[in-house]
């Protein structure tokens, strides 16, 4: 991943468009993925309506991230305050690079022999694994679906659910070729055979890296939600605990929770509650049995700072990775998760990848959308998120125009401006259409690969109402 | 009274029998309908591509074709959203801004004028078929139209209305879109194409005239029913004017 980073500038979007091209005609892959996300809508709406007022759920939720994020500067630092008054230490870091070197000097420090690490997106975006292995230290996830695509080699499908594109009995066989047990179609008995292998490594693990969902101020507190219990082992068993989260996670009261994971959890998985959510406050302090000697936490920027600084896009920095964007994305539905070659996956990813890596190398994203808006309709925290995709779309035809596109444009702007040549430009056209279906012509080749294009008719409907003699004006 | 055609470039160039239905079921309502000739597009093209100083000039351009009209309505729920949602957007903080604001409140889709500002949900139409609604995108989540073509559909003599599994999701189109990324485009129409078909409807019936483009193009192209028809599409005002011109 991230030798991919320093390759050709066309190279993502070339990646993308043989990726989308091979993806949408495995109808299979599209059958099993709207199967697998069938239970999630029923469950979702089933949630949704136990809230008395979901969309004014989704007013609280926003402006609770909203007032945080339009606050960094005030509550990034009183989180920090309470956080050290906790025993936790906190480490800033710029981009990936200098989060990955603070985490392998940690790591070096504690001495660690064995790493367990539960589900964060954002050690993905900074590709901490590969870091740490390529140190000579072994990384155990141990979320299950995180563990199962480290079984495979692959990186997460989805940011939520990390395998949903795989088959119960793929999974079977993985844990057979890998951990040795006999093939089982039973999902709980799969579960058991990944936490009969998972108990003991949290024993042995000298450091526990987790992320984190939301950071309190008030309290200097990480909140983590989870529905293995995995977090709180990864958290509570090691000697040295390292979380890692992006700027962008602190909220401001322990209240805002109260919204928040519950919003998280129906958004997210279609759940009232996630099974386990808990608050870390620090370090185990003298006369408590359990917890880590050392709380770290890092604090990434890696161009958040980047989003605050444009008040347009602004609130994509609310996001608080549920997902549910992608679950009813009719793009990522059909192209999948792998086809982004991204770590967040998706609308919202479409929409941050960009200011993450670079507006030339992943504006292809923001223009692979019909702009059917079904993403902003579910965010639980009303980012904008298909008129992010426009605004990315128009800040690329500004600072990276493709010359022959623009020129085409301007040419649109000439007819468009003149009703004669309009509608003389329309006639040539309808008059030529049959013909031109006959020749190669770019647009119209790619429309008629693989649909029909009607008849045009002969007459415009200007020159219908004019000799309707209803012309007035 | 007095209303102001917006017939998009599209519907004035590939299905003009849309625009005389428009004017059709509004003149039978008693209200006069006009065509300002100065129109042409609406921009969204380029806007859209992301080209947004050349879809204002354009913009620009159809807010003066408008000046002082009364009502304007138009057939397309993704156009009235251009004129509507983007132009205040793509006009904002200019000397136009105001004017298109002002635009804004004074356009209409053409499903949307009739039962909330004409207060109409049943026009006199018969059409002795089974049919299904295909939301456009933009008239669904930009305008939030989604129970008024269906008001005025339930009212139609001898018409039956049956839903689909993926009533609210995109056929795909995207304008430009559909030819830049065919193969999504193409895989979008295929699910969205064949929930309405499995409905077994004789037409889908449908507010936006470029939705019918791909629906149609995919489903005449790629459709196989055990049946033998093919569903093709109609907008929604050919189905309230009756029997075609």
């Amino acid at each position: 991943m991230i030798a991919q980073d320093a390759q050709s500038p066309q190279w993502a979007k070339k990646k993308f468009l043989h990726d989308a091209k091979v993806h949408v005609q495995d109808t299979g892959h599209r059958t099993f993925v709207q199967k697998a996300l069938g239970g999630y809508f029923l469950s979702r709406d089933a949630q949704k309506a136990r809230y008395r007022d979901w969309e004014q759920a989704r007013d609280a939720a926003s402006l609770a991230k909203w007032s945080a994020v339009n606050r960094l500067d005030e509550l990034l630092p009183l989180f920090v305050a309470n956080f050290e008054a906790n025993g936790g230490q906190v480490h800033w870091a710029r981009d990936a690079e200098e989060a990955r070197r603070i985490i392998l000097d940690l790591v070096r420090e504690a001495k660690a022999k064995a790493i367990i690490k539960s589900k964060c997106m954002t050690s993905e975006e900074i590709h901490l694994n590969a870091a740490l292995e390529k140190d000579g230290y072994g990384v155990i996830e141990s979320d299950l679906g995180e563990f199962i695509q480290q079984l495979r080699g692959e990186p997460p499908y989805h940011f939520v659910f990390p395998c949903m594109h795989v088959r119960r009995e793929e999974i079977s066989e993985l844990f057979g070729k890998f951990l040795g047990t006999p093939p089982t179609n039973s999902p709980e008995e799969l579960t058991m055979i990944a936490r009969r292998h998972m108990r003991q490594l949290y024993v042995d693990a000298d450091v526990g890296i987790t992320g984190a969902n939301f950071l309190v101020a008030e309290t200097g507190q990480i909140s983590i939600t989870e529905n293995e219990g995995n977090a709180r082992l990864t958290a509570a068993l090691p000697r040295v605990h390292i979380s890692l989260s992006g700027i962008e996670k602190v909220v401001e009261h322990l209240d805002d929770l109260a919204v928040l994971l519950p919003m998280l959890a129906t958004a997210g998985a279609g759940q009232q509650m996630t099974c386990y959510n808990t608050l870390y406050s620090g370090p185990r302090r003298d006369g408590e049995c359990d917890g880590p000697d050392e709380m770290h936490l890092v604090l990434l920027d890696n161009s958040r700072t980047a989003i605050l600084a444009d008040p347009e896009q602004r609130d994509s920095l609310h996001c608080i990775r549920c997902g549910a964007c992608l679950n009813v994305c009719p793009i990522f539905k059909n192209v999948g998760g792998f086809t982004y070659g991204t770590t967040y996956q998706g609308p919202i990813g479409s929409v941050i990848t960009p200011h993450l890596r670079g507006l030339s190398d992943w504006n292809h994203l923001s223009a692979a959308s019909s702009l059917c808006g079904a993403c902003s309709d579910v965010c639980p925290v009303r980012i904008d998120i298909h008129h992010h995709l426009l605004h990315n779309r128009r800040n690329a035809a500004r600072t990276v125009p493709n010359r022959w596109e623009k020129f085409g444009h301007q040419i649109f702007v000439i007819v468009a401006s003149r009703p004669w040549l309009f509608a003389a430009g329309g006639a040539i056209f309808r008059h030529t259409l049959g013909m031109l279906k006959r020749l190669p012509v770019p647009l119209l080749r790619d429309w008629l690969a693989t649909r029909a294009l009607p008849a045009a008719p002969r007459k415009s409907f200007r020159q219908q109402w004019r000799q309707a003699g209803k012309d007035s004006l | 009274m007095k209303i102001s055609l917006f017939i998009p470039c599209f519907v004035d160039q590939m299905t003009p029998q849309v625009g005389v239905a428009v004017a059709q079921v509004l003149e039978r309502l008693g209200h006069a309908c006009e065509f300002r000739s100065g129109q042409t597009c609406c921009g969204q093209p380029s806007f859209n591509a992301g080209y947004w100083d050349e879809a204002r000039e354009v913009a620009i351009r159809a807010i003066g074709v408008f000046d002082g009209a009364e009502a304007v309505v138009g057939p397309s729920g993704s156009c009235v959203a251009m004129m509507r949602v983007f132009y205040p957007e793509l006009l904002k903080d200019t000397p136009h801004e105001t004017a298109a604001l002002d635009l804004a409140a004074r356009t209409f889709e053409f499903g949307e004028f009739l039962v909330k500002k004409l207060g109409v949900t049943d026009v006199g139409a018969r059409f002795p078929h089974r049919v299904t609604y295909h939301d456009g995108c933009h008239g669904l989540r930009e305008l939030r139209v989604k129970d008024e073509p269906r008001q005025l559909l339930r009212a139609v003599r001898d018409l039956e209305l049956v839903e689909c599994d993926e009533a609210e999701s995109c056929c795909g189109f995207g304008g430009l879109f559909s030819v830049k990324f065919p193969m999504i485009s193409t895989a979008m129409a295929e699910v969205k194409g064949g929930s309405l078909a499995r409905t077994q409807c004789d037409y889908i019936v449908s507010s936006d005239p470029t939705c019918q483009l791909q629906l149609d193009g995919w489903l005449q192209r790629n459709w196989r029913s055990p049946t033998g028809t093919i569903p093709r599409t109609i907008h929604l005002a050919e189905v309230l004017a009756g029997a075609p011109l």
